[in-house]
């Protein structure tokens, strides 16, 4: 009996860690005692069985693990990103990004929706903070979207979803977190991810797009009452194509002098440029441009200047994700100090919110590495190992597996504990299959985005449900009354997009080239070299090599011996 | 009662006053990173004294901060069962985890930690790369940080025990997880 459970501790030891979780105590305490419990019992067992490895010395060995995550750089990157996302909502960049996003949109059919998509994008290109995109957008579009007739479950399944872009496009905290336990580059993990998001993003578009073509109704477009902004759409256009053929020109000349990266140059130069003319034109009252066309070049262009400061840095290599999150923080607090909005209980509550998140996520971090002590100390790791290996389909039974299961876990925890618990047990598994694990970060990192939106525990949801109205209301600007939005309206816009970002994680699933092109050598000392061979019939991408390039980042797994 | 209730008062207080100045040193990480970038590319030079303060920074903020954060009822629970229990029932759950996870968890990382620190200190360890700072004080942020946290479990044990005899009635803290705190917003 007592050697039965000697030799099966591993799956006694996850059975138990769910009912501990279940039971509703914090993540990463019950991780952490969880671990040390069946430290002691396996030590205590392991005359009965080979597999134990534990011995009590081994338990002197935490404060150091401690340490090790204390000086992780790349976790350094969470309250960075963390922090420069609540200034920039508290300095209400979001608000004027929809108000103006939307005046330019306004008069075609959908706008609003299209307007909420894209500056979702935006926001989750500079913020990564899905509540505060869901809460603005919600806030500002929602109401607007009710006053001219939408239909409403478009209406909250468009801002709960373009919300939740902030997963996946970087810089995501998820792939921050996904990039540590893969043991992969933050700056590959980026990259990576890029496409598919905005490939997403597409796909929200073409699916409004396709919605006021079958039901026009739904989406109808502004009155012209109600466009305040004026006209000048063709100005913008003609301005944005002077904007476009100048940085062509900075480009062709810089592409003569610089290795890489002269497009992001180029594009940074143009986009200062049209922002100065924007700035001289209005202060020197000359009145040369429209409304329309300087207001949006004003507004857009220090989130795009900010995106280019971050990930055109960490994309061209200049800096690491941390400095880039370091340089986008410092970035965030002198654009609301410009816009004059940062005081001082701004930046302390936007400190202690930060200090918050980020202790909670390195405690169940930490929580998981003593958990991980034992676990491997017990060989739990070959018990996943065997659960998955045996499963038919090889790679492709494995990824449409662990799909399913991160997708039902998701319905119910955080995305944090999935990543830290469960992708640290996944990740050799996948290794061992031969899988990218860049690739399959970015698969996870999209099915995680969907745990968002997913009822009963859909957060984006529930942000939603905090700021659409629950009652009718009085349209100030009309004069009528609006209804209320219920819950299951929420829940049932959600479901389409849902659908569509399922949709997406096949197609990653399918075309890995997506997410891991074939890489120039020169990128970074710290990414590894990926070499795609031709797509096998099967498009599994289960026969990607990667060659023996250092892995310099931390293994996610560590031998306790 | 009143004298622990007493008791949990002050560590609460010495507990928040921590969390509430740490916080700072999250600006001072961002400041130091930032310029640490800036110098890198522009001078081509580093310093590994400043490379290591920012993490060191970030770990003293996220190690002292433990305990006002488990005050304000900020570390993630999964409430997928809890949220259905009564709260009377979830505050049992509450104080038996509290006894009989955090407290062991967090003696044991003390009774670990203590000598880990204390050795770095009596021999004044400076860390192995060139130009770098001391490393006790990184060690005693993790001995200090278990020792608040056993500290404010102790508050919270006086606190749940206090409300289960109904000696004080309280707003129902965890109700505040599905309904979206004030403080919810940071959550990405």
């Amino acid at each position: 009996m007592i050697e039965l459970f000697a030799q099966n501790l591993a799956p006694i030891m996850f059975l138990s860690l769910i009912i501990f979780l279940l039971l509703g105590y914090p993540v990463a305490f019950s991780l952490a005692a969880n671990g040390l419990l069946f430290f002691v019992i396996a030590v205590e067992l392991s005359p009965y069985s080979n597999s134990i490895r534990l011995d009590w010395p081994l338990l002197q060995t935490l404060p150091g693990r401690i340490l090790d995550v204390m000086r992780n750089d790349t976790l350094l990157a969470i309250p960075f990103f963390t922090f420069m996302g609540i200034i920039l909502e508290r300095s209400r960049m979001a608000e004027d990004l929809l108000e103006t996003v939307g005046q330019l949109f306004g008069p075609v059919r959908g706008g609003i929706a299209y307007a909420v998509i894209l500056v979702g994008a935006l926001l989750a290109a500079t913020t990564g903070v899905v509540a505060a995109s869901v809460m603005a957008m919600g806030l500002i579009s929602l109401p607007i979207m009710l006053r001219y007739g939408y239909d409403r479950s478009l209406a909250t399944g468009v801002i709960t979803a373009s919300g939740t872009l902030a997963q996946i496009i970087p810089p995501s905290l998820v792939l921050i977190v996904l990039a540590d336990q893969l043991g992969r580059s933050v700056g590959d993990m980026y990259a990576g991810a890029l496409l598919p998001g905005l490939l997403l993003t597409g796909l929200y578009c073409l699916y409004v797009f396709a919605m006021t073509m079958i039901r026009p109704q739904m989406a109808p477009a502004l009155p012209p009452e109600a466009r305040t902004l004026g006209t000048g759409v063709g100005q913008l256009a003609i301005v944005l194509a002077f904007g476009a053929v100048i940085g062509f020109g900075i480009w062709k000349y810089l592409g003569t002098m610089l290795e890489n990266g002269a497009g992001i140059w180029a594009a940074a130069a143009a986009i200062v440029l049209l922002y100065a003319v924007a700035v001289f034109d209005k202060s020197l009252n000359i009145n040369l441009l429209k409304n329309l066309t300087r207001q949006v070049i004003i507004v857009l262009i220090p989130p795009l200047a900010l995106i280019f400061l971050v990930l055109g840095t960490i994309f061209l290599g200049v800096a690491t994700p941390t400095e880039g999150g370091a340089m986008g923080a410092a970035g965030a607090l002198l654009l609301s100090f410009f816009k004059r909005r940062l005081d001082f209980k701004t930046l302390s509550s936007a400190l202690d919110a930060t200090t918050k998140l980020a202790c909670f996520v390195m405690f169940i971090l930490i929580g998981s590495r003593v958990f991980s002590l034992t676990f491997y100390g017990i060989e739990g790791h070959h018990w996943v190992e065997n659960l998955f290996l045996n499963l038919p389909g090889g790679s492709v039974g494995f990824l449409i597996a662990v799909n399913i299961l991160v997708f039902i876990l998701g319905c119910f925890i955080d995305f944090f504990e999935i990543a830290f618990i469960v992708v640290p047990l996944l990740a050799p598994v996948a290794e061992k299959l031969g899988i990218d694990l860049v690739w399959f970060g970015i698969i996870l990192g999209m099915n995680l985005q969907t745990s968002f939106l997913t009822p009963p525990f859909g957060f984006a949801l529930f942000y939603m449900r905090s700021v659409a109205p629950v009652k009718s209301y009085l349209d100030k600007v009309t004069g009528k009354t609006v209804a209320g939005v219920p819950t299951t309206q929420i829940y049932k816009g959600a479901v389409n997009f849902i659908i569509l970002q399922l949709i997406m994680i096949a197609v990653v699933v399918m075309f890995p080239q997506l997410s891991v092109p074939e890489k120039a050598a020169e990128v970074d000392l710290n990414t590894i070299q990926i070499e795609l061979p031709p797509l096998g019939s099967d498009g599994s991408g289960g026969e990607l090599v990667i060659p023996g390039a250092p892995d310099l980042s931390q293994p996610p797994e560590i031998n306790p011996n | 009662m009143s004298s622990l209730l007493g008791l949990a008062r002050t560590i609460d207080a010495i507990t928040r006053f921590i969390g509430y100045h740490v916080r700072w040193l999250i600006l001072a990480a961002v400041l130091v990173s930032a310029t640490n970038a800036i110098i890198r590319k522009a001078f081509n030079s580093s310093s590994n004294a400043w490379l290591e303060a920012q993490w060191l920074l970030f770990g003293a903020v996220f190690m002292l901060a433990a305990a006002y954060v488990l005050q304000v009822n900020g570390h993630v629970r999964i409430d997928v069962i809890s949220s259905r229990l009564k709260k009377r029932t979830r505050d049992w759950i509450d104080l038996l985890g509290h006894l009989l996870v955090l407290a062991p968890l967090s003696l044991i990382m003390i009774w670990m930690s203590g000598p880990f620190f204390m050795e770095s200190w009596r021999n004044n360890e400076v860390s192995s790369s060139a130009g770098g700072l001391a490393v006790w004080p990184a060690k005693f942020f993790v001995l200090a940080g278990f020792a608040l946290l056993f500290l404010q479990m102790i508050s919270e044990v006086i606190k749940r025990i206090a409300v289960l005899r109904g000696v004080v009635t309280e707003v129902d803290q965890h109700d505040a997880h599905t309904e979206i705190p004030a403080g919810e917003e940071a959550k990405p």
